[in-house]
């Protein structure tokens, strides 16, 4: 006979047990009747702030989570429990259904913790649990958009763990300036130790939010349609919404309603087989108190999953403990925290990497012989983790410091993928191990990272595994896609090398011999950058045209209320008066916004499309080219001021970065190119955030590479020293080209260092000593670059057929775009943004337009 | 697409075919004020959308990249990138938002634009 399992919470963990229950028992003695809360089924709640990307909760949706055509399992959406009959065993919700039960599981997680602050409820309030909590989130986003004057709106987040941060980042994300109060003295209090806490403030803050620890909110207020906060360190902050992120409390409700017992912090008291004190009853995941303990991860809530239903068909499974390791990136700040990571064990001992300058912090903790790795805290750069937390509890083969040297980039002698033992845990979300995965590689022949996931489930939930599933299929020998979109399954470099050898020089002929469709936005700009760095014409001619970004359509920058601007070339940021006047009368006469930029120039903004062709006009009669600031291309060579003035200068920074700059003008790359030549090594030309930068020494030039600013920045590394000049051209030409060749499409030269194998020393091998004997068709390349490089506007402004490209309107050539407008800003135009632009102005005496009637 | 060329009565003459190069799109003005944007795909397909990028509000569907998405005629917007079905105006990447789409056909070599 059948009996019924009803199921309380359609969440992470209720779903796992019914996957579980049905994948296992084949024999149908259970049917099951889930009873959840919110309108949608079970959804990935560890990736709740991905939804921010997308807004499509489809894309969280958990596989399989409908059940669809299996008759043993009923899922009722939007109608939780309210009560439990433990006598009559029955369970009734909040619609008045009433369900009998033989078994019954509870699973229905947290909520968050909201501190009773007064004005804790006021409307701009929220959590951060569900879809629901996020969509009222991006409606009020939404609304003080639209309501208030323009600028960067601000948020508070109330508390400075894990989920505060990930909620942090979101808000961030949606515009707002966000500020972070924890109320203990450091950022992710129970992960992190004070050092690394320490170092994570600071690469938080760098990035622009506000943090504020061992501070409490002590109320919050209206303040006609914005909230002000009062925190206890005296600060007050004008705020469009608070979000609460001050950790979870389980909801136990209905447990203690029903008279189960309950721990003394919260959480429905289980035993290790996960059954609480009535033994029709179960608990699991976050509602759950095991042990005395309650997890707020979704791992050991799967155990439980797993060990209810064991159970439930008759097995004995126990609890077998969990790992709490955590690992995250934020704000393109990577934090983890693994095993015994504040040294409790008696006895621990720890070793510490802390490199305040390049902004990162270590630490191992091993057991008092230093032979066992007890834990960890990684901040900055984790790379280490994945392979570090496998080894957590296990011997050492290696003296603990060489696991997190810097050097061996955080992996050490041994410690390798390759070197883990087959029961090491791959995948902790879902307790995989390394045996199970390369038996799903080399028995099931799984050869990528989905079908590992579909197979064995690693990598499913946290992601933070995947790495390490590439690395084992790759030691098992199975090559990954390095496919560059749906179109080719080829990378940029294989791309690179078709069109070289086969002497392609067309898309359409690419995309037929070598892909498929029709390409799209990511194939397209990749294949024209290849052709335009082999040198194939103009980068409009002929069906070349039709594959370029609008940036490089219209040689220009398209700007948020497509409007563009114009970037003149000025080498090495050097200007004659004459030409400084041009600039500010072009400007003057088109009504641009004028500003100078960061690169050493100036920067003209608010062009339309089709005034561009007449202030290029008169640019290039003044002796201007194009600075292709829309390409990526060579952007700028910045100049200190040099031996020509500096009483400090010991060579001609000036005139090199000239040379430079008009040596490799025009060159199109994978990714933007910047560079920098300093006079001296007070280095004011700022080389190290380059991707090739030059800092004169008594002797000649030393040669930086690699370094960028940006979203992650890096420092460049030095990879010659003491060249000269001619030296140095030549070892920049090979440089380059060998970044053009082999680089993936968007890596800076940073990446793509990182991603060579052997790194900095292998491109040293290639650059220097020429170990792949290709130096001479690397400088042959650039040669040929030079030779041909022409200014790509003066092309355009000779070249009828080009020029008729740059309308407003096919049938209205001249009409300037009727919805662009402009206020006035310090006595400058910039955009009408979107909160300001009423209705579209009607047209007086418009452009003709021929009407027909059919 | 038929029922929508069988209610419309004004058609505007915006451009000959051969303005028209493939995979690259221009935009055109509409009496309204409105603005559409035209493409011609690699298999001589002529579709008319809003040359208003929904996620930006600019006029300038008609710059972004034309191509495919598993077979499915698209256009980029140059703004932020996301795919929009030439037939039907829905994004790609966000089903909840979509374009206009205008009738469009060809006579005698001109490119007409019907009135929605
Ligand atoms: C105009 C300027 C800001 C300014 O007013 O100073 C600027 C403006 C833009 N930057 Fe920048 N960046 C400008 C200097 C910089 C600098 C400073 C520098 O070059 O010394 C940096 C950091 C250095 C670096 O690149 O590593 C910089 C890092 C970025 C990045 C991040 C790159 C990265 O690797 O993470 C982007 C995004 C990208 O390229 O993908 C970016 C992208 C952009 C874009 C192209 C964004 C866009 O797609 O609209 C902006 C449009 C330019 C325009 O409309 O003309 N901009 N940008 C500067 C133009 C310099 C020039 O003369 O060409
Ligand atoms: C933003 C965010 C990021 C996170 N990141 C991570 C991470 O990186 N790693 C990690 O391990 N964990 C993370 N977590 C925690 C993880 O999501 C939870 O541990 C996991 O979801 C717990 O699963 P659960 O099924 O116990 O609870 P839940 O997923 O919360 O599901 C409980 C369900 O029960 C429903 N319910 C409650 N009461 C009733 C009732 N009376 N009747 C019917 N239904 C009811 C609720 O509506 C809910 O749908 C994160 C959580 C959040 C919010
Ligand atoms: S880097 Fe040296 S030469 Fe250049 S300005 Fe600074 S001190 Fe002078
Ligand atoms: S460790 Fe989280 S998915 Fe594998």
């Amino acid at each position: 006979m059948t009996a019924t399992l009803v199921v309380v919470g359609h969440g992470m963990v209720g779903h796992r047990i019914v996957q579980a229950l049905r994948d296992r028992d084949t024999g149908g003695r259970w049917r099951v009747i889930v009873l959840a809360e919110e309108p949608r089924p079970a959804y990935d709640r560890v990736a709740l702030s991905s939804y921010v990307d997308s807004w499509d909760p489809e894309a969280l949706a958990l596989p399989g989570n409908d059940y669809a055509g299996d008759d043993l399992v009923e899922l009722r959406l939007g109608d939780p429990a309210v009560r439990i009959d433990r006598e009559a065993r029955t369970v009734v919700t909040a619609g008045g259904v009433e369900y009998r039960y033989d078994a019954l599981v509870l699973a229905t997680g947290s909520r968050p913790f909201v501190p009773p602050v007064p004005g804790h409820d006021l409307p701009g309030c929220f959590v951060y649990r569900t879809i629901e909590d996020l969509d009222a989130i991006r409606a009020a986003a939404e609304r003080a958009r639209t309501s208030t004057a323009p600028g960067r709106r601000a948020a508070m987040v109330v508390g400075g763990g894990l989920l505060g941060l990930e909620a942090a980042n979101a808000l961030r994300g949606m515009g707002f300036s966000p500020n972070v109060v924890e109320l203990a003295p450091r950022l992710m209090p129970l992960q992190v130790d004070e050092g690394g806490g320490a170092l994570l403030r600071r690469l938080i803050e760098r990035l622009g939010l506000t943090v504020h620890t061992g501070t409490s909110t002590e109320s919050i207020q209206r303040d006609g349609d914005r909230l002000l906060a009062k925190l206890s360190n005296g600060t007050e902050l004008d705020l469009d919404l608070v979000v609460f992120s001050a950790g979870v409390r389980p909801r136990d409700e209905l447990a203690r309603e029903a008279g189960l017992e309950i721990g003394p912090r919260g959480g429905v008291v289980v035993d290790e087989g996960c059954r609480t004190s009535d033994e029709h009853v179960y608990a699991a995941g976050e509602v759950a108190c095991l042990d005395g303990k309650v997890y707020g991860l979704v791992a050991p809530g799967y155990t439980m999953a797993e060990v209810v239903v064991d159970r439930l068909l008759g097995g004995g499974a126990t609890f077998p403990g969990a790992d709490t390791s955590t690992k995250l990136k934020l704000l393109g700040v990577d934090v983890a925290s693994f095993g015994d990571a504040h040294a409790a064990t008696e006895g621990a001992l720890e070793v510490v990497f802390n490199n305040a300058v390049a902004g990162s912090y270590a630490k191992v903790v091993v057991s008092d012989d230093a032979q066992v790795l007890l834990g960890g805290v990684l901040v900055g750069d984790a790379s280490a983790y994945t392979s570090l937390r496998p080894m957590v509890g296990r011997e050492l083969s290696v003296d603990p410091a060489l696991l997190i040297a810097p050097e061996g980039a955080g992996v050490g002698t041994g410690v390798g993928v390759g070197a883990l033992p087959d029961d090491a845990q791959i995948c902790s979300c879902n307790a995989v191990t390394k045996g199970q995965i390369t038996a799903a590689i080399t028995e099931q022949e799984c050869a990528d990272v989905p079908a590992l996931k579909a197979c064995t489930r690693a990598g499913t939930t946290c992601g933070s595994c995947v790495p390490m599933l590439r690395q084992l299929l790759e030691s098992c020998g199975v090559e990954q896609s390095k496919a560059i979109c749906e179109h080719f399954a080829h990378s940029r470099a294989e791309l690179f090398e078709i069109v070289q050898s086969t002497g392609i020089r067309t898309f359409s002929e690419l995309v037929t011999r070598h892909g498929q469709g029709r390409g799209c936005d990511i194939c397209k700009p990749a294949v024209a950058s290849i052709l335009a760095s082999l040198g194939s014409g103009h980068i409009l001619d002929g069906e070349q045209a039709a594959l370029q970004d609008t940036n490089d359509h219209f040689l220009a920058n398209l700007q948020r209320n497509g409007t563009y601007s114009v970037v003149p070339r000025v080498p090495g940021g050097e200007i004659t008066p004459e030409k400084l006047i041009v600039l500010g009368e072009v400007a003057r006469d088109f009504g641009l916004y004028t500003k100078i930029t960061g690169g050493q120039r100036i920067d003209l903004f608010g062009a339309r499309v089709e005034q561009l062709p007449a202030i290029w006009k008169r640019l290039v009669d003044a002796g201007f080219e194009s600075g292709h600031a829309y390409g990526k291309a060579l952007r700028t060579v910045k100049s200190c001021v040099g031996t020509d003035w500096c009483r400090y200068g010991v060579q001609d920074s000036v005139t090199l970065a000239i040379e430079l700059e008009l040596r490799y003008r025009g060159l199109r790359s994978p990714h933007k190119l910047k560079a920098a030549v300093s006079g001296c090594a007070r280095n004011c030309a700022e080389t190290p955030t380059k991707d090739f930068g030059v800092i004169a020494t008594e002797k000649g030039w030393n040669l930086y590479v690699g370094g960028n600013g940006g979203f992650a920045p890096r420092h460049a590394e030095l990879l010659a020293a003491d060249l000269d000049t001619e030296t140095l051209v030549r070892y920049i030409d090979r440089f380059l080209m060998f970044y053009i060749r082999t680089a993936d499409r968007l890596q800076r030269t940073s990446a793509w260092i990182e991603s060579l194998e052997g790194g900095l020393d292998h491109l040293r091998e290639v650059v220097v000593e020429d170990s792949l004997g290709i130096a001479e068709e690397l400088e042959a390349a650039m040669r040929r670059h030079v030779e041909n490089y022409t200014d790509e506007w003066a092309d355009v402004l000779g070249d009828p057929e080009k020029l008729a490209r740059f309308v407003s309107f096919v049938n209205a050539p001249d009409a300037p775009d009727p919805s662009i407008e402009f206020v006035e800003r310090r006595g400058q135009r910039i955009p009408v943004g979107s909160e300001e632009r009423g209705s579209q102005p009607a047209l007086i005496a418009g452009p003709k337009l021929e009407v027909v009637n059919s | 697409m038929t029922a929508l060329v069988e209610r419309t009565e004004t058609w505007v003459q915006v451009c000959r075919i051969t303005a028209l190069l493939p995979e690259r799109g221009v935009a055109a003005l509409l009496p309204d004020g409105s603005q559409v944007a035209l493409f011609r795909t690699y298999d001589n397909e002529v579709y008319a959308v809003s040359n208003t990028d929904p996620f930006s509000e600019a006029n300038v569907l008609s710059r972004g990249i034309v191509g495919d998405r598993g077979g499915v005629a698209v256009v980029a917007s140059p703004m932020y990138k996301e795919a929009f079905d030439l037939r039907t105006g829905v994004c790609v990447d966000n089903p909840e938002v979509s374009v206009p789409v205008y009738p469009v056909r060809v006579v005698d070599e001109w490119v007409q634009v019907g009135l929605r």
